[in-house]
């Protein structure tokens, strides 16, 4: 077994036996890297000599005793946050050379935590995709079948986690970036509750929306990550002072009497029929397991996209324009007057998915429009949420596929964007309604493609989500199962 | 036909907190540029904003302070637009939900006070500074003043002539300055103002098209702009002709306003609620803990001045110009019992040293108790108003306090009347010509009497003292 | 049509961008179907119903009125395209 198979768990138990140093951890991952980055190219930067030195640190902390909830733990970080002194491009030309003078908070806890840095890991630009095909620095390719998009936004992250080109990864998930890749890459990936984790430091995409969270290869590392990055920031108006659990806590209470709410418009014609069985199976798992399953309605789910592509690129479209050529990125030099440089900087410096949606998100803010759509979505938003806070009284999280599809072949709906939107149909409504949620695996096509199954939550019950994961990760065999098929299927 | 003026006006005031409205950055005016600068007010990507908890309480102080209904939830919008001076793109401003409104205050008006309503008071950032290259095509950006907390109060159209819109601005101004929210220095950009004008036919309810007039920066000008836009829109209307909805600028030196017709294009600020801020919420403790730290305004001061002091109107209304000096005369009149001495001397030696000097009263050099006891010596007959005089500019001059500076100067007034009776009769003894004169009835003659003792005494006597005793003698 | 060419171009304007002509009527074709899919929109009844602006319902987060070191004047220009001596440099404003 290489060192970059392993998970985050595994790796502490040799720091801490003496068997390995985080040096030879991090010399493992880089052999893969070096390997398979070709292929599937997950980053946009990588940190080989920083993290090196953090690797060095890391074995000199264990040798004085100080051992950290991740002290040499290998972690790729989406390219979205501010990390003082590297690029920080957010997968766009706009920023291709932007070097922040701080660190995202998210950053500064795993920095504390003990972690190495292993790069900037590839994403749709400005978090706007569903399959990291926007990147300005080139598509990633999902590590299950090199001709298959890898899910986005955080694609990289996903990728480099399902790749081992990395222990763990953090991506920021707006309408599903982080669960959706998740599923197509066949990691785990979870959402935390809005004001759960600093958005300090992450590119805003949409404000009210975005979150941050991790990628693992099993829960319990997921629950490892939540612990360092959860938590309170005064940086932060909208982030909540309240106490984080211990989320390792909740690994081996086991799923007996949850009560798992199954959404009728969640289960619907359109969804690919193997992703529809392999959930439906899940379920049933649970069930055997000692769950019990009550069927609830979340009746504006099918009005979830609709809020999400007015909100989020309003939002973005004010979030977007401090990307002006005067501060910092990239700048047109043939701008005449200001106005000329402006636009100039603007329309060469982002790409056509950005461009569209600061379009579509500048028209629903204009004047004469605000009423119908911004004010409209928003209204539709608060009965988004208030279908959840219903769905709740009846059951302590709900169940749902990940994604309607498993991964798709690159260029497939590049041209299509409604096509494109609907990947994200099951994910949007968390985002919406500010809720937790998490993608893990739960099965594959017969294809060979990972199928995701998702949980979502009540306000900040991420605990209740990895209790009933991890519940189904053991019951299922997951681990096993993953490992046969990526010896099948993984071969490069 | 005769017109009426309809005046609004939008005061922007910077608020004197230490730091900025959403980081930690120093408000300080004067630094090196770009050195009051982070990444927060640079418009960095992925910084947030904080709000000054010290911010919202000013703008409670200024909405108390001017009967404002206080808005108990308020929150912010983004205002989005491009310019090199707005690094986010947009500006954090209040906009559906102000922190205050539906005030007013009462202003000495065209004949009597008249109360100006107070449509809304909200909180907001400032803008960069950009400074144009005259020499080539291009401009300097300076982010030092990014996000200094501005407060913008905005009148209700009740104003209806360019004096009455000064004598708000003034009222503003004081208001301010008393709450001690804002510096109100006018130069260095703390206290802007804009106004809407607009005319109708005398007696008309509807307003007539207004012009918006930028560029005033002081109460002098915006005066100035308002009387020349006036009569520039009046011709227009007798003319036949319309006036033009637009911005128009205040050239002080040309003294006129000049249109930005097709300089302005027409905006659209794409306003939202700020999804990085939240609710303010304001509880009825939070508001009655600030109005116990509110001082007395000026308008109140006055009355009690009046009232307590008994001093006419116009003495009041110098005395409470700050709340600096109004502490001062408060002080004098406490140490030594004498409003109308008191007041006289601030006002009139005390603020003409000043003046001369370009000095505030708190950098005065005679401390309220020196005034206070040279006034109980003039009472006491230890000195003469003209000794007084000299003590005083002494004082200003040295700090040392009056009794030092009589003794130094051996300004000790005569007030023994055996010895001054000795005197006089020397005097009467030198001069017997004027004396028979006296006494065979030419009374003028007391005056010369007068004037010799003091001769005598190098001015030293005590006038009453003197007056007293030549009554008795010379007869 | 939803959106029309022309509103594009003004929408674009107002955002600052600019697009070629091919690329124009892809996007305002495109815009019109998301535009279209939104109309579902109105179908719900959202009478009374207060806006969702903000997905946390915490109020009041303040800071306290105290100045932290800034950064310096060559770190805050260190990103900036076109610094000049103290300042950020800009073309000319045309007015």
């Amino acid at each position: 077994m290489e060192l970059y198979s392993l998970t985050i768990h595994e790796l502490q138990e040799k720091l801490r036996a003496g068997e390995v140093t985080a040096a030879e951890i991090l010399a493992s991952v880089y052999q893969r890297i070096d390997r398979v980055e070709d292929k599937v190219h997950a980053y946009i930067t990588l940190m080989r000599e920083s993290a090196q030195a953090q690797a060095a640190a890391a074995d000199a902390a264990i040798r004085s005793g100080d051992i950290r909830a991740l002290t040499g733990i290998p972690i790729a970080l989406k390219d979205i946050y501010c990390v003082q002194g590297f690029t920080t491009t957010c997968g766009s030309r706009i920023l291709h050379n932007f070097v922040p003078p701080y660190d995202a908070t998210v950053v500064a806890k795993l920095r504390d935590a003990g972690a190495v840095f292993t790069g900037k890991a590839n994403m749709d630009e400005f978090a706007m995709g569903s399959s990291t095909e926007t990147s300005y620095f080139g598509d990633t390719r999902n590590p299950w079948d090199l001709t298959r998009i890898p899910g986005g936004s955080s694609g990289g992250s996903a990728a480099a986690v399902a790749a081992d080109e990395c222990i763990a990864a953090l991506g920021s998930d707006t309408g599903g970036s982080i669960r959706q890749p998740a599923a197509l890459c066949g990691v785990v990936g979870l959402k935390p509750t809005y004001g759960r984790v600093s958005r300090f430091g992450l590119v805003a995409f949409a404000s009210s929306l975005d979150q941050i969270g991790p990628f693992t290869k099993d829960v319990e590392d997921c629950a490892i990550l939540m612990n360092v990055i959860a938590g309170y920031d005064p940086r932060e108006s909208t982030s909540v002072n309240l106490e984080v659990p211990d989320y390792r806590s909740f690994l081996s209470r086991g799923i007996a009497g949850l009560r798992i709410g199954i959404p009728r418009e969640y289960f619907i014609a359109g969804i690919d029929p193997e992703i529809l069985t392999s959930v439906r199976q899940a379920i049933g798992t649970l069930e055997k397991a000692g769950a019990k399953c009550v069927d609830i309605s979340l009746p504006h789910t099918e009005y979830c996209l609709a809020v999400y592509y007015i909100v989020a690129p309003a939002e973005a479209s004010s979030n977007l324009a401090r990307y002006d050529g005067v501060k910092y990125g990239f700048r047109s030099e043939e701008g005449r007057d200001l106005l000329d440089m402006y636009k100039r900087s603007r329309s060469a410096g982002f790409g056509d998915e950005v461009k569209k949606r600061i379009i579509i998100g500048t028209y629903v803010l204009s004047s004469g429009y605000y009423d119908a759509y911004y004010k409209k979505a928003s209204q539709v938003r608060a009965l988004i949420r208030r279908d959840f806070d219903e769905a709740f009284q009846k059951c302590d999280l709900i169940a749902t596929p990940t994604s309607p599809t498993a991964a798709f072949h690159i260029g497939e709906k590049t041209d299509d964007p409604m096509q494109m939107y609907l990947s994200d149909i099951f994910t949007i409504s968390a985002n919406m309604a500010g809720i937790p949620g998490i993608s893990i695996p739960c099965g594959f096509t017969g294809d060979g493609l990972p199928i995701g199954l998702q949980f979502l939550g009540g306000h900040f019950q991420e605990g209740t989500l990895i209790q009933a994961a991890a519940a189904y990760e053991k019951t299922a065999g997951m681990a096993a199962l993953m490992a046969r098929q990526k010896q099948a299927k993984m071969n490069f | 036909m005769e017109f009426e003026p309809v005046i609004g006006l939008e005061v922007h005031a910077q608020l004197r907190s230490d730091s900025k409205i959403f980081c930690s950055c120093s408000t300080q005016f004067g630094a090196g540029p770009n050195t009051h600068t982070c990444p927060v007010c640079l418009g960095m990507p992925g910084v947030l904003p904080i709000l000054n908890r010290k911010v919202v309480e000013f703008t409670i102080k200024m909405a108390l302070a001017t009967h404002c209904r206080i808005n108990r939830e308020n929150s912010f919008a983004r205002k989005n637009y491009f310019y090199p001076d707005l690094p986010k793109g947009y500006q954090i401003s209040q906009y559906a939900y102000p922190l205050a409104e539906a005030g007013g205050i009462e202003v000495e008006g065209d004949e009597n006070r008249k109360c100006i309503g107070i449509t809304r008071i909200h909180m907001e950032e400032d803008a960069g500074k950009l400074i144009h290259d005259e020499h080539f095509p291009a401009s300097y950006v300076d982010l030092n003043r990014t996000g200094v907390p501005l407060i913008e109060i905005v009148s209700e159209p009740d104003i209806r002539s360019a004096e009455e819109a000064a004598a708000y601005l003034r009222r503003i101004h004081e208001i301010l300055v008393y709450l001690e929210i804002c510096d109100g220095n006018m130069e260095e950009g703390s206290f802007r103002c804009d106004a809407n004008v607009s005319l109708r036919p005398r007696g008309q309810e509807e307003f007539g098209t207004r012009a918006e007039l930028k560029n005033m920066n002081s109460f002098r000008n915006v005066q100035r702009a308002l009387e020349y836009e006036i009569k520039r829109q009046q011709y227009v209307l007798e003319a036949g002709g319309e006036v033009i909805q637009e911005t128009r600028l205040w050239d002080d030196a040309q003294g006129v306003t000049i249109s930005m017709r097709g300089k302005e294009e027409a905006h659209d600020y794409r306003y939202f609620p700020d999804p990085d801020l939240v609710t303010i919420v304001i509880s009825d403790a939070w508001i009655e803990e600030i109005r116990g730290t509110m001082p007395e305004l000026p308008l109140e001061k006055r009355e009690r001045f009046l009232r307590d002091y008994q001093i006419p109107p116009y003495d009041a209304g110098v005395l409470t110009a700050s709340r600096a000096l109004a502490d001062y005369y408060e002080e004098v009149v406490r140490l030594c019992g004498q409003p109308k001495v008191a007041s006289n001397w601030v006002m009139g030696d005390i603020l003409r040293f000043l003046k001369e000097d370009k000095r505030d009263i708190r950098d005065c050099p005679i401390p309220a108790a020196s005034l206070a006891e040279m006034i109980r010596l003039i009472e006491d007959g230890a000195i003469s108003g003209k000794m007084a005089k000299e003590v005083s500019e002494e004082m200003y001059r040295t700090g040392k306090p009056p009794q030092t500076v009589i003794t130094e100067k051996g300004l000790v007034q005569i007030t023994d009347a055996g010895a001054l009776a000795a005197v006089i009769a020397e005097i009467m003894a030198a001069n017997p010509t004027q004396l028979a004169q006296y006494r065979g009835g030419k009374d003028k003659l007391f005056g010369f009497f007068v004037g010799q003792v003091m001769k005598a005494t190098q001015g030293k006597a005590n006038p009453q003292l003197i007056n007293d005793l030549l009554k008795k003698m010379l007869p | 049509m939803k959106i029309t060419r022309a509103e594009v171009a003004h929408v674009a304007h107002l955002a600052r961008l600019t697009f070629g002509e091919e690329e124009m009527d892809k996007f305002t074709s495109q815009l019109n179907d998301i535009l279209l899919y939104m109309e579902k929109l109105n179908s719900v009844d959202t009478t009374g119903v207060e806006p969702m602006t903000h997905a946390t319902v915490l109020h009041n987060a303040f800071r306290e009125d105290a100045v932290k070191p800034s950064l310096s004047n060559e770190q805050s220009l260190a990103n900036a395209p076109d610094p000049r001596g103290e300042f950020f440099r800009v073309p000319k404003v045309i007015e």
